[in-house]
């Protein structure tokens, strides 16, 4: 029999409940390899209790009657630490939370606990979910498991769900949660070599995940497979009375739906997307994923998505507005860090507590929103910004009456060392240009694994669907998986 | 229109006044949370982790919120906004535990309205309109209290999230009285409305009082706010205080401040309130949280048809049934005392004898005894009941006051009493006639100065009758049967 | 446009950052690259755009009144609600005063 830890969820899934192995002994199984893992500074809070506990249950639900079993029943996952769980430190990769023990669930790890599965820990994450490389976190950044060929240099995974990216990537869970404002969970999967998808807005209830940017933010799900996320997002996502932005529509049998075959499909190809100094490596690779979907019987058809090129702008106003709005509840009152000023009053307690308590990086941003929606720029900025969105989503609205799904890469490179881009801002979020678009239009996008760069580091392709057509994305990614090579960690080094 | 004006050295200040009133829509659970809305809970136990803004917690509108700030728009006839929003308006304080409140800025659920007030109370047929230019609905903040600790302040946050519709109206006052006539007639919509309780005492609707002077025909002068002021009286103190020292400060060359102030009610002095720090810079957008409030036919139909009839509407239907116009406006000015009278009217009791008796007479007698009008034993049936034993003759005006104040202090029915007591009138012609012969009889002497041509012991005759019969004679009965006997 | 060093503190003071000095200059280069960077946004037309708050089609709902509906999102939960405040007395959050 093969290592547990090399099994996909399904695979899991379908052997625990032919009883090849116990829930006890997957969760068993993971627990240890977790623990062995603190090298890459994946987890930072592991809870090897309570994947036992939905393990055990798991099992005896599995003795008393195998159809009492519920989907995830005997998956361990791993969650990002964006995500609030009862009694589990949850810190937003942030000192300013401190050991916040939330005393609710958020719905998605509600959802995916109601489907049996067990929680292995919190992983690690650009603090506040603001980053593309990991290193803003408050408790040190994430190693890549992954290494340039030839080199023992620390790589990132990508940000800022790098702690789930490099989980799932090293086998220290089969699957994870992952948060996406502005790529957050594809880039990241880019750079790991595994899947995620980031479903449309509003899919994913977003109550009792700490807000980063309220329009943007969505959950989804990382794993090694296209299967494995259409079967981890099918427990995920539903209607939720919580959010107002939650979508009431029910949640079609993704993993039921998964097709490979894309006759009669058409492929958007946006000519935007080809950027100045991407490297020949990524536009090569795009080529190629182009002749695999055509392999798979789809058509590509090139488009045009003109404000592509203003999207990262966009964002940039946009996400910070909101998370300047959305963070200023952390100020010492009710929850997370307190400074207190000798002889000072409230608000030397908020300067220092926030000053003390937000990293570089979510304070530049915190700065940033807080102008551009200031008295006199609040024109020239924010709404200048929303009105460009406003453009973006036609721009996809348009597209789609031409084609199924729009292929891209997911990045403009490979992971970047640790430390390479953290001096410059904007190179840093430049990481993210073929991603933003689809998170200003709220659409479903998903990055599956196509190859590996120069250095064997792997790279994604990125595939965008149409509102609430994740089953088009699953499945162009489908395609692409079972075309493209398979890409292994160069081995175990942690 | 009005005269009111302060008088400088440099002439007779006219004062310009907006008010935006802040009151606490009337609902079970709050704007945004499942959390109660009832007054008077131990520190923070109507709190959810809503309006404690934990991480990740989200608002979801409670449409009976929404509900009652339409149907207030819709009772000063004003525009209802099919589409609005909420917006973040951004500021620290320990009270707003998001670090923004919701509220709405760029698109409100109410547009302009107006509302029509009489500034005397005397005279109510004199009115005057006064715009309104908004209502939005907004969360409240929470408590905080400053002196339970040395160094610190602590934090309550039960009300933090309660639904607040903002009334904002024009800078339409010119006036303490007319600012005072308004916020009555607010008050009484809210309450005939029902969206609001009114109750100022526990901060259910208390007024931000905008005021500037200026000399006739000169530009709005610098306006100063006097926040969260809470009843009719202090903020007619608040304008006339402010006024004054307004005409003070721009003849003494020092000029107005736009600044924010509070009244300091012990002192019935307004100061000015934390100014410099961030000259109030709110950074409203949209609240990204939360969707467009769109409103469809059927709810706004359902809003408009759920209205009462209210106070301008039925003050007209009183004048329309005879009832005098100050008689009407007391009248009408409660909708409790609006309730009741209907009632009573709807018992059969006729307009204007049930005017007078509930202006006029049954007040007299319920403050003589300190009962309350809201008391359970007023009931508007048994003052119909009376009314309709005067009406038929059975008792007189005089013993209908009495029966009301035995009825008040040993139950029972308005009829039981008068059984009790004895006290039914009578007409009984061959009972009268008896003893108005008697009367007669007994007098001639008087009968004879009478017919001799003093007229005035007429009355000294009825007088005596009614002795005789113990005032249950119908006195209509008496009169008519003496002049038979005297003048026939 | 670009910010000014006054224009930095009173950003930072308007978001509660307390900012040293040099703080301060290290961040005052940093934001005004950054925002002319995003400033490009003005080479685009957008006359007559209607400005995009909310990307989902759909109308927003109301929930009925009615009190601690939904566990989640209910009150009398004192005990929750204050477990991780920083400082909690006699079942209020206790902060520093306030000094006007
Ligand atoms: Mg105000
Ligand atoms: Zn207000």
């Amino acid at each position: 029999m093969s290592d547990i830890l090399d099994l996909t969820i399904a695979q899991l899934r379908d052997g625990f409940r032919k009883g090849d192995f116990s829930a006890t002994e997957i969760a068993t199984r993971y627990n240890e390899a977790v623990d062995a893992s603190d090298a890459l500074n994946a987890y930072l809070e592991k809870t090897p209790e309570l994947a036992l506990e939905a393990a055990k249950a798991a099992d005896e639900a599995k003795a008393k009657a195998s159809d009492s079993l519920k989907p995830l029943s005997g998956i361990p996952l791993g969650m990002k630490d964006l995500f609030a769980t009862e009694g589990v430190t949850t810190s937003a990769g942030s000192k300013m939370l401190g050991n916040f023990k939330p005393p609710y669930e958020s719905t998605v790890s509600a959802n995916l606990k109601a489907a049996g599965a067990g929680m292995l820990g919190k992983l690690n994450m650009d603090e506040f979910a603001m980053g593309s490389s990991n290193e803003t976190c408050a408790h040190g950044p994430v190693i890549s498991p992954w290494r340039r060929e030839g080199s023992n240099a620390a790589i990132t995974p990508g940000g800022s769900s790098g702690g789930s990216a490099a989980a799932v990537a090293a086998r220290i869970a089969p699957g994870a949660t992952g948060t996406d404002t502005g790529g957050s969970i594809r880039q990241p999967a880019a750079f790991t070599g595994i899947a995620g998808i980031k479903p449309t807005y509003g899919r994913c209830s977003r109550w009792g995940i700490v807000s980063f940017a309220s329009s943007l933010d969505q959950a989804g799900p990382m794993a090694r497979t296209v299967r494995d996320c259409a079967i981890m997002l099918e427990a995920m996502a539903g209607f939720d009375p919580k959010d107002s932005t939650s979508i009431d529509a029910p949640v079609p049998q993704w993993e039921k739906g998964l097709s490979s075959d894309l006759k009669g499909k058409r492929v958007g190809i946006p000519r935007e997307y080809r950027i100045d100094g991407t490297p020949a490596e990524i536009d090569a690779l795009w080529e190629q994923g182009v002749e695999w979907l055509r392999d798979a019987g789809a058509e590509p058809v090139e488009i045009s998505l003109p404000h592509t090129k203003y999207a990262l702008p966009t964002y940039y106003i946009i996400a910070p507005a909101e998370a300047s709005s959305n963070l200023a509840r952390y100020d010492g009152v009710r929850y997370g860090l307190r400074e207190k000023v000798e002889g000072g009053g409230l608000h030397d307690m908020y300067k220092a507590t926030r000053s003390e308590g937000f990293g570089d990086e979510v304070k530049r941003r915190i700065m940033i929103g807080t102008y551009v929606l200031s008295a006199g720029f609040y024109d020239a900025y924010f709404t200048k910004a929303q009105k460009v969105r406003a453009l973006i989503k036609q721009d996809f609205r348009k597209a789609f009456e031409q084609c199924d799904m729009i292929l891209t890469p997911t990045a403009p490179s490979a992971a970047f060392g640790l430390g390479e881009k953290s001096d410059d801002p904007i190179a840093m979020y430049l990481n993210d240009v073929f991603a933003v678009p689809a998170s200003l239009a709220g659409l479903p996008a998903m990055s599956v694994p196509g190859g590996v760069d120069k250095d064997g580091l792997p790279l994604g392709l990125h595939l965008i669907g149409n509102e609430m057509d994740e089953q088009s994305v699953l499945n162009a990614g489908l395609a692409i998986e079972e075309r493209a090579p398979s890409i292994e960690l160069p081995g175990k080094w942690w | 229109m009005s005269d009111y004006r302060i008088k400088g050295q440099k002439g007779s200040y006219e004062v310009v006044i907006g008010l935006e009133v802040h009151a606490q829509v009337t609902s079970q659970a709050k704007l945004f949370s499942g959390a109660a809305t009832a007054f008077g809970a131990e520190p923070n136990t109507q709190v959810s982790l809503v309006d404690a803004a934990m991480p990740g917690m989200l608002p979801v509108p409670n449409r009976e919120c929404i509900r009652q700030a339409v149907r207030t728009g819709m009772a000063i006839d004003a525009q209802i906004n099919k589409w609005s929003r909420f917006d973040r308006k951004n500021y620290f304080y320990a009270d707003l535990p998001q670090g923004y409140q919701i509220s709405q800025l760029y698109h409100p659920l109410v547009g302009e309205g107006e509302i029509e007030v009489a500034p005397d109370e005397k005279n109510p047929d004199a009115t005057k309109t006064i715009g309104v230019e908004r209502i939005h609905v907004e969360q409240d903040a929470g408590k905080l209290m400053h002196d339970q600790h040395p160094t610190m302040s602590y934090v309550d946050l039960n009300r933090c999230g309660v639904a607040l519709m903002e009334i904002v109206s024009k800078p339409d006052m010119r006036s303490p009285a007319e600012a005072g006539a308004y916020l009555r007639k607010l008050r009484s919509i809210l309450r005939y409305v029902g969206s609001c309780d009114g109750n100022m005492e526990e901060g259910s609707m208390r007024a931000d009082v905008n005021v500037s002077v200026r000399l006739p025909g000169e530009e709005l002068g610098t306006r100063t706010e006097t926040k969260n002021v809470n009843s009719v009286r202090f903020v007619m103190q608040v304008i006339e205080h402010e006024a004054k020292r307004q005409v003070k400060a721009i003849e003494s060359g020092e000029g107005v401040q736009q600044e924010t102030r509070l009244f300091d009610v012990a002192k019935g002095v307004t100061r000015p309130l934390r100014s410099k720090e961030d000259a109030h810079d709110y950074r409203y957008f949209p609240d990204p949280d939360l969707l467009p409030l769109e409103l469809d036919d059927a709810f706004l139909a359902e809003c408009r048809e759920s209205l009462p009839e209210l106070p301008d509407a039925k003050l007209k239907r009183y004048e329309d049934l005879g009832i005098t116009p100050y008689n009407a406006a007391v009248l009408t000015a409660e909708v409790e005392t609006a309730n009741w009278f209907d009632r009573l009217l709807d018992a059969g009791a006729e307009a204007k004898a049930a005017s007078n008796w509930a202006n006029s007479v049954l007040p007299g007698i319920l403050n003589a005894k300190e009962i309350d009008f809201s008391d359970a034993r007023n009931t508007p049936e048994a003052s119909a009941a009376i009314l309709k034993m005067v009406d038929d003759g059975d008792i007189s005006k005089g013993q209908a006051k009495e029966v009301m104040e035995l009825y008040l202090d040993e139950g029972g029915s308005p009829a039981d009493i008068v059984e009790k007591h004895g006290m039914k009138q009578t007409s009984d012609t061959g009972a009268i006639e008896a003893e108005v012969d008697k009367v007669l009889a007994a007098n001639a002497d008087k009968v004879e100065q009478y017919k001799g041509g003093k007229q005035a012991l007429f009355g000294f005759f009825v007088g005596q009758t009614m002795k005789a019969m113990r005032g249950q004679a119908n006195p209509q009965v008496v009169n008519q049967i003496l002049r038979a006997k005297l003048d026939g | 446009m670009s910010v000014t060093i006054e224009q930095v503190r009173h950003i930072a003071n308007l978001a509660r950052i307390h900012l040293s000095d040099e703080q301060a200059e290290t961040l005052l280069p940093e934001l005004n690259n950054i925002l002319g960077w995003v400033e490009q946004l003005g080479e685009v037309d957008t006359d007559g755009v209607e400005p995009l708050a909310t990307v989902i089609d759909q109308q927003m709902r109301l929930r009925e009144d009615v009190i601690n509906a939904i566990p989640e999102t209910a009150g009398n939960r004192r005990d929750d609600v204050l477990s991780n405040a920083p400082e909690a007395q006699h079942g209020f959050f206790a902060v520093p005063k306030v000094i006007e």
